[in-house]
C-alpha cells in the first residue's frame, strides 16, 4: 500500500521513483486544470491543509483524555455524550460528528480499526497515520489484535479481553487508556504528557510517570 | 461491493510498520490531493459515500498497488469525469481542452474552517420504531451487492449481539447511488472471536462493527 513496499521486495526501483513523479505531475496538473475552470481556489487548499498539519491533530485528543483523567464530572460527561463534551473543549467537525469513547479497564483494553477504509476520529486525532490505513492492520487488526499489538511492542495479560471497534459508519470511536498509576495529584497539563496516540487508538499503552523527564 | 478494500480477516499483508514520527503527509503532492479531494466535493455534488465507492470500484491489483492518495486521487478524478467535470483527456493531457460546467462555485477561504468545524452529521429524525434492543441477538445478513456497502464480508451469516442503538443514520447503499438518504437505525453489534473465526480463536477476544438496520434479520 505504500510507495515504499516495492523497495522492501528489492525490485522496481527506477520504476518507483518515475511513478512517484507521474504522480506528483498529474496532481499539480489536475490542481492547474480545476483552478483554471474556476472549480477551486487555491487558496480554500492552502487554508485545508493549514488546518490538518497544525489545527487538527492528535494534541487536541491528548486534551480531552488528560481532563477526562483529572476531571471525574468531565469523564462522565465523555462517557454519557462524548460528541458534547469534546466540543466542549471547542472540537467538532469533520469525521468527528458522532463521537463514542470506550474505556479500558483491567478486565477489557479496547482497539479501533476501519476494515473497509480509514474512518478515524479527526478533531481529535487528526488525520489517520500510514499504518491505520494499510493492509496489515485493517487486515489483522479484527482477527489477530494481539499479533498487531505485539507489532507494536504491547504485550497485554493473557486474561485481558479484547474489545475491537470497526468503524464502518459514521460513528468515530476514541479509546480512554487507563490513568497510569503513580500519578496521583497530577494536574491535567502534566497527565497530557502521558497521554499517546497509540493509546488514544488503542495499538498502544500511555506512558509511565518514569518515562518522561 | 466485495472489492480488495473489503480487509476485514484477510492473510499475508504481514506485519503492522509503524513510522516513527510520521509526518501528516509524504510529500506535496499528498497535501494538494488530499485539499483537492476535500474542496471539491461540494461544487462537484457528491457526498461521502459517493466518494468512498468510487475509490473502492477499481481491480484488486489496482487498489492493492496504489498508496492511500494514489486511491483518493484516482476516486477524485473518477467523481469528477462522471459528472462532466473534467475529461479523461484533459486529465491525461494536463491542460484544459474544453470549457467548465456552469454554475460549480469553488469553496471560498472563508467557508473552509465553518465547513470543517461542521462537518456532515449522518443522524436524522426517527419515521419508526427501532426493530431491535440492546442485548439482542440478530444474525447479518449474507448479501453480496455489486454496488457500495458497508458490511464486511467477515461477519455476514454470524450471529451477533446488539450493543449500542446510534438512531437513525443515512444509509451509505443508498445514499452511495445517489437514491436518497433512507436514514435507518443503526447499531454496535458485537460478535465473539470464535463467532467469526472459529474454535481456535482467541477467545479473549470480541469485535463489532456498526451495522444498519437492514443488515440484521432477527433470529
Amino acid at each position: 500500500m505504500s510507495d515504499h513496499d516495492h523497495d522492501h521486495h528489492g525490485h522496481h526501483h527506477d520504476h518507483d521513483h518515475s511513478e512517484l513523479s507521474e504522480t506528483e505531475l498529474r496532481v499539480r496538473a489536475l490542481e492547474s486544470i480545476l483552478t483554471e475552470k474556476g472549480y477551486v481556489d487555491p487558496a480554500s487548499l492552502d487554508l485545508l491543509i493549514d488546518l490538518y498539519e497544525k489545527k487538527i491533530g492528535p494534541r487536541n485528543g491528548i486534551r480531552v483524555i488528560a481532563k477526562a483523567w483529572s476531571d471525574p464530572a468531565y469523564r462522565e460527561r465523555l462517557m454519557k455524550n462524548a460528541t458534547a463534551a469534546i466540543a466542549e473543549l471547542d472540537y467538532s467537525g469533520r469525521q468527528g460528528e458522532h463521537m463514542v469513547v470506550v474505556e479500558n479497564t483491567p478486565e477489557q483494553h479496547n482497539m479501533v480499526v476501519c476494515t473497509l477504509c480509514s474512518c478515524y476520529p479527526h478533531p481529535v486525532l487528526g488525520l489517520p497515520p500510514v499504518w491505520y490505513k494499510s493492509a496489515p492492520y485493517r487486515s489483522r487488526a479484527v482477527s489477530d489484535p494481539r499479533g498487531v499489538l505485539r507489532d507494536f511492542g504491547v504485550t497485554l495479560p493473557d486474561a485481558t479481553k479484547i474489545r475491537v471497534w470497526d468503524s464502518t459508519a459514521e460513528i468515530r470511536y476514541l479509546v480512554l487508556p487507563m490513568r497510569p498509576e503513580g500519578t496521583e495529584g497530577w494536574s491535567a497539563e502534566q497527565l497530557a504528557e502521558l497521554v499517546t496516540r497509540d493509546s488514544m487508538i488503542g495499538t498502544g499503552q500511555p506512558k509511565q510517570p518514569g518515562e518522561i523527564a | 461491493m466485495d472489492g480488495a478494500h473489503d480487509m476485514g480477516g484477510a492473510k499475508g499483508f504481514g506485519p503492522v510498520v509503524p513510522e516513527p514520527n510520521e509526518p501528516v503527509f509524504h510529500g506535496d503532492w499528498e497535501r494538494r490531493a488530499f485539499a483537492l479531494t476535500v474542496a471539491m466535493a461540494r461544487p462537484g455534488g457528491w457526498n461521502i459515500d459517493m466518494s468512498r465507492f468510487a475509490r473502492e470500484n477499481r481491480p484488486p491489483e489496482d487498489y492493492l498497488s496504489k498508496s492511500y492518495f494514489q486511491i483518493w486521487l484516482a476516486g477524485l478524478e473518477t467523481l469528477m469525469i462522471e459528472r462532466g467535470l473534467v475529461t479523461r483527456e484533459e486529465i491525461e493531457a494536463g491542460k484544459v481542452l474544453s470549457a467548465p460546467k456552469p454554475g460549480v462555485k469553488p469553496v471560498a477561504p472563508n467557508e473552509i474552517t465553518p465547513a470543517i468545524r461542521r462537518g456532515g452529521p449522518t443522524e436524522r429524525e426517527a419515521k419508526a420504531p427501532a426493530m431491535f434492543a440492546v442485548g439482542d441477538t440478530v444474525r447479518m445478513k449474507d448479501i453480496h451487492p455489486v454496488t457500495h456497502t458497508r458490511l464486511p464480508q467477515y461477519v455476514r451469516g454470524h450471529l451477533g449481539t446488539i450493543e449500542l442503538n446510534h438512531g437513525c443514520h443515512v444509509f451509505p447503499d443508498t445514499n452511495s447511488l445517489g437514491q436518497g438518504e433512507d436514514p435507518q437505525w443503526l447499531y454496535t453489534v458485537r460478535f465473539d472471536g470464535p463467532e467469526l473465526w472459529g474454535k481456535d480463536a482467541d477467545p479473549t477476544l470480541s469485535v463489532s462493527v456498526d451495522a444498519w438496520e437492514s443488515y440484521l434479520e432477527r433470529v
